[in-house]
């Protein structure tokens, strides 16, 4: 017949993880997480929020208190904040919303769970210094537009700095080809 | 002004791969201005579309471009707003926390830099208010924009965090408004005006992010402006380079032109169109340069 009483919760508390929350208030931005008492303000104003049903920044904020990290950390709705601030800008209880959620980001990114484009972006850093690789056709055009050589970067210098931070690990092994963006970025 | 004024321009990634039309516009006017800019050396990305990845990433690549442009000793002038932003927040950062300020250091070590604190960072809008003046501005209009109403959207960057930033009321912007007034042209209230452009996930769910870019150009038509202004690099990418695809997505017609600020106030100042880039523009602005 029906279930036992408290069954379907006794199996959602399984999957809590009580500390997790004072991992996210450890990380620079995340220390307010626990001021949320989920008004919803951040929710009301997103601008993302208004074009998709799956992103809900009050939600997410309620998923890392309540400690449900493999949920929050295996979704594809917390790539979806556009970082536009207008929720940290406007939260009565201080919290940096965005800055929470980019503290979530950058927990699924040590799981490993990178979103293509970031691998690419990061990739081409790596490579050149910028996040975008910029056409030699680009840079010889410069010249024409009347623009001044753009400078160039001190790669071997930058990979130093970017091996001591230990980028690698973010891209996980060669960076992929492909990935370009269908829209303009 | 006073004496002149004299800045390490910082490009970003964005402007040098495809906003020439932003860079060419703005050096125009700068010069114009008497604002003197000098190429930063060996800059890198400011860290802003990498810090999903690792905050500890962001950090120590902006702090790479500060502890540079402390080697040189100028302060930084950034055409894009999330380079400024990116900047600041740093250095805010780094200067209040000397424990990260140490980690990041350690990094910068690896490439003989260090990041001491000493430089200003400020976006281009915010050096025309505060640094050039209005005033100084406004007897450089030889040509003003009279008739010409047009729609700011300084983009979110500009203003927010609020926190880091320290510059416009992202509540309510004036500075792109009364950027816009000196040229001649009307700045036009309309709906949504502090609306995200979306352009940071268009990578990851373009039907949102052009939705977004929709909504927007709906109702700066709506309002019946000539042009939509912009102010950075990536809105303008948003509006105007991915305008035709948002009206075949939609099945809508917009036709608005997204001018960079600098490129109306360069029209202002009694320059060319073909001097300050408009034949890079994707959405032709023929309907203004006939008026002007």
């Amino acid at each position: 017949m029906s279930k036992a009483v408290g069954e379907e919760s006794v199996s959602a508390y399984s999957k809590i993880d009580p500390k997790f929350r004072y991992e996210v208030t450890k990380m620079p931005g995340g220390e307010k997480l626990l001021q949320c008492f989920q008004c919803g303000t951040c929710t009301s104003d997103c601008p993302i929020a208004r074009f998709s049903d799956k992103y809900r920044p009050r939600k997410i904020i309620r998923m890392a208190q309540l400690g449900l990290r493999e949920k929050v950390l295996s979704s594809d709705f917390l790539w979806l904040c556009a970082s536009c601030f207008t929720c940290t800008d406007r939260c009565p209880q201080g919290v940096e919303v965005a800055s929470v959620i980019r503290v979530l980001k950058n927990m699924a990114v040590m799981e490993g769970r990178i979103p293509e484009v970031y691998r690419v972006l990061l990739g081409t850093l790596v490579k050149t210094g910028y996040i975008y690789e910029i056409p030699e056709s680009r840079i010889k055009r410069r010249e024409a537009l009347g623009l001044p050589p753009l400078p160039k970067v001190n790669i071997e210098g930058l990979n130093k700095i970017l091996r001591n931070i230990g980028v690698e690990k973010f891209l996980g092994g060669e960076p992929k080809k492909g990935g370009e963006a269908k829209v303009w970025v | 002004m006073g004496m002149s004024q004299k800045y390490l321009i910082y490009l970003g990634c964005a402007i040098p791969y495809r906003v020439s039309s932003y860079e060419i516009s703005a050096r125009k006017v700068l010069d114009k201005l008497g604002v003197e800019l000098v190429e930063m050396p060996e800059f890198n990305c400011c860290g802003l579309p990498l810090e999903p990845l690792s905050h500890e990433l962001m950090l120590t690549l902006s702090a790479r471009n500060l502890a540079i442009a402390e080697k040189v000793g100028l302060n930084i002038l950034t055409l894009c707003p999330g380079c400024a932003g990116t900047l600041k927040k740093t250095g805010k950062i780094l200067k209040e926390n000397k424990v990260l300020r140490e980690e990041i250091n350690r990094h910068l070590k690896e490439d003989g830099l260090e990041f001491k604190g000493n430089i200003e960072v400020k976006h281009i809008s915010q050096i025309l208010i505060e640094d050039v003046g209005l005033d100084n501005i406004k007897k450089t209009i030889v040509r003003p924009l009279r008739g010409l109403r047009v729609a700011g959207h300084s983009g979110c960057h500009l203003s927010r965090p609020k926190k880091y930033i320290g510059f416009e009321d992202p509540e309510n912007p004036r500075a792109l408004k009364m950027l816009i007034s000196i040229t001649g042209a009307k700045p036009i209230e309309y709906a949504g005006e502090t609306e995200c452009c979306g352009s940071t996930i268009a990578a990851i769910d373009d039907k949102i992010s052009l939705s977004l870019v929709r909504e927007k150009l709906l109702h700066v038509k709506e309002a019946g402006a000539d042009a939509l202004i912009t102010v950075c690099p990536a809105c303008h990418i948003m509006y105007d380079a991915n305008q035709l695809r948002v009206e075949k997505m939609f099945g809508e017609k917009y036709d608005i032109p997204v001018l960079h600020y600098t490129q109306l106030l360069g029209l202002a100042m009694g320059m060319q169109p073909e001097d300050l880039g408009f034949e890079e523009l994707r959405v032709k602005p023929t309907k203004i340069l006939e008026r002007v």
